[in-house]
């Protein structure tokens, strides 16, 4: 199977009009990340994908032309998966009834509950869950189709990074066994390098980038063993050195500064913390 | 109590029954239409529909009046062709109830379909669900308290008109003397204590009613964790 996408759409954005024009193919189950700022066209590619709004140009799964010059598919016809970031459950329908309403397959909506730890929920209604527990549900009622495309908008940016990382082993575990050719919104880079084969930069309507995760994310040059962006939080004088506390993604770390290292930076300031050899230093 | 007249009671209830489920049916498409479209005419769609809301009844019943009487086509063509006369009839008090609540049903029905998660319906259409699937088992069943607020006020809202009633279906006794025309002829010939029943009934009902829709809403907020 081949995804073939050769897709344009004008766009009013935030401070101009620009266009979006994505020419991609797509392998049959690959796992396709992508990344780009906000008002990039990321979340628009995928609802022009669903079918969820209009376009010119070709859009071909499988054979299959959802769209061409004369005839735009059906989003009901098309038999594709969407993950939403704010879940969209039915607020009206159990856990168990979300996932019957795509398709009456009792089977396959054990197993997927199974698979993903919520078998014990499936009397309940969404509004009892957790965020991470109704995004499991958003999960499995996205594979009920059995679909030959997924399509996932920043799925897990609503949750916490514990429920993140277990969350993706889900999504990991649920694309190796359905091998369904999957399209990702993400902003993490850790979620992108773990779960995704490729991934293309959008800037603009445009795509800038379209390597493997690793050749993306890689920051380092020359001789730098790690170099890793952080906001400075707060610099502490401890007898005759100085402790720069610095926030990294999660983490905080400390650095140790002399006096006139110390003056150069303010709180607040966003640094880069890289090493060459044993010693951390920031710049 | 002796002597106590139901027959006016009876009929504003079977007014106001017949309307709510007529526009119940009528309004329902509408409403979820203008909660869905993105057409230009929607202003325009969304101001002829609440025209009886600020139009004063008399205006509205003169109109439909004048629509009603065989003079007219409208009025010539349900008698000719259904054998019904609309003006001073019961049937005639139905439809211009129709139009004179319409808003009431729409309103609230609106208000709930635009309130719902956007997604939540894309949801459903990417599961392959046609519109009126998607309207029936998503929509509807996730705007209860709204739903139950168009059912009531339009039911209440048609046993407390008096204006069209009076101007479209006069004062027929058991065709078209509804309760609040009643009370009206009571207080003319100043017949004050059968009037005071009868308000003092009507004010009992309304405000039975209207707590009814209240409590409802906070149990039904309650339980699908919005209390």
């Amino acid at each position: 199977m081949m995804i073939k996408i050769d897709i344009s759409k004008k766009l009013h954005g935030v401070s101009q009009d620009m266009s979006l024009d994505v020419k991609l193919e797509i392998k049959e189950g690959e796992f396709l990340a992508i990344s780009g700022q906000s008002g990039s066209g990321k979340t628009t590619l995928l609802r022009i994908l669903a079918g969820l709004e209009d376009a010119q140009g070709e859009i071909v799964v499988s054979k299959k032309v959802y769209l061409d010059a004369h005839n735009s598919l059906a989003t009901q016809a098309r038999g594709i998966g969407f993950v939403f970031q704010d879940y969209a459950l039915f607020a009206n329908m159990s856990v168990e009834q979300n996932l019957l309403f795509v398709k009456k397959d009792t089977n396959l909506a054990e197993h997927l509950l199974h698979l993903t730890g919520l078998s014990t929920l499936a009397k309940r209604l969404p509004h009892s869950l957790s965020g991470g527990q109704k995004q499991r549900v958003a999960l499995c009622r996205a594979f009920m189709s059995r679909p030959k495309l997924l399509l996932m908008d920043e799925p897990l940016s609503a949750l916490d990074p514990k429920m993140r990382s277990q969350l993706q082993e889900d999504i990991l575990k649920l694309h190796k066994e359905f091998s369904t050719t999957t399209l990702m919104v993400s902003h993490d880079p850790s979620e992108i390098y773990k779960l995704a084969s490729r991934m293309v930069v959008l800037e603009d309507g445009k795509i800038i980038n379209d390597e493997t995760p690793k050749e993306i994310l890689l920051q380092t040059q020359g001789s730098q063993k790690f170099s890793l962006r952080g906001e400075l939080l707060e610099i502490k004088k401890a007898d005759i050195i100085h402790v720069a506390v610095v926030a990294i993604g999660q983490q905080i770390v400390e650095v140790v500064l002399d006096a006139k290292e110390a003056k150069q930076f303010q709180v607040g300031q966003i640094v880069q913390v890289s090493t060459k050899a044993f010693a951390p230093s920031l710049y | 109590m002796m002597g106590l007249d139901l027959e006016p009671f009876l009929l504003s209830f079977k007014l106001a029954g017949l309307t709510t489920l007529i526009l119940f049916i009528f309004a329902m498409p509408v409403a979820w239409w203008l909660s869905q479209t993105r057409c230009r005419c929607k202003p325009f769609v969304e101001a002829v529909v609440s025209l009886p809301i600020v139009l004063p009844p008399s205006v509205l019943g003169f109109y439909i009046l004048f629509a009603f009487s065989y003079n007219s086509p409208v009025g010539a063509f349900f008698e000719d062709v259904f054998g019904i006369k609309l003006v001073f009839s019961f049937s005639g008090l139905v439809v211009a109830s129709c139009l004179y609540s319409f808003p009431f049903m729409v309103q609230p029905l609106q208000g709930g379909f635009t309130s719902l998660n956007k997604n939540m319906l894309e949801a459903s259409y990417v599961a392959g669900k046609s519109k009126m699937q998607t309207l029936l088992y998503v929509a509807l069943p996730n705007i209860k308290p709204a739903l139950l607020s168009a059912l009531i006020i339009t039911f209440a809202h048609t046993v407390g008109e008096f204006g069209v009633v009076l101007m479209v279906g006069g004062s027929i006794p058991g065709e078209t003397k509804v309760a609040s025309v009643a009370i009206y002829e009571m207080v003319e010939i100043m017949d004050y204590s059968q009037a005071h029943i009868y308000s003092a009934l009507m004010l009992l009902l309304s405000f039975l009613v209207l707590l009814a829709v209240y409590s409802f809403n906070i149990k039904h907020n309650k339980r699908i964790g919005l209390g």
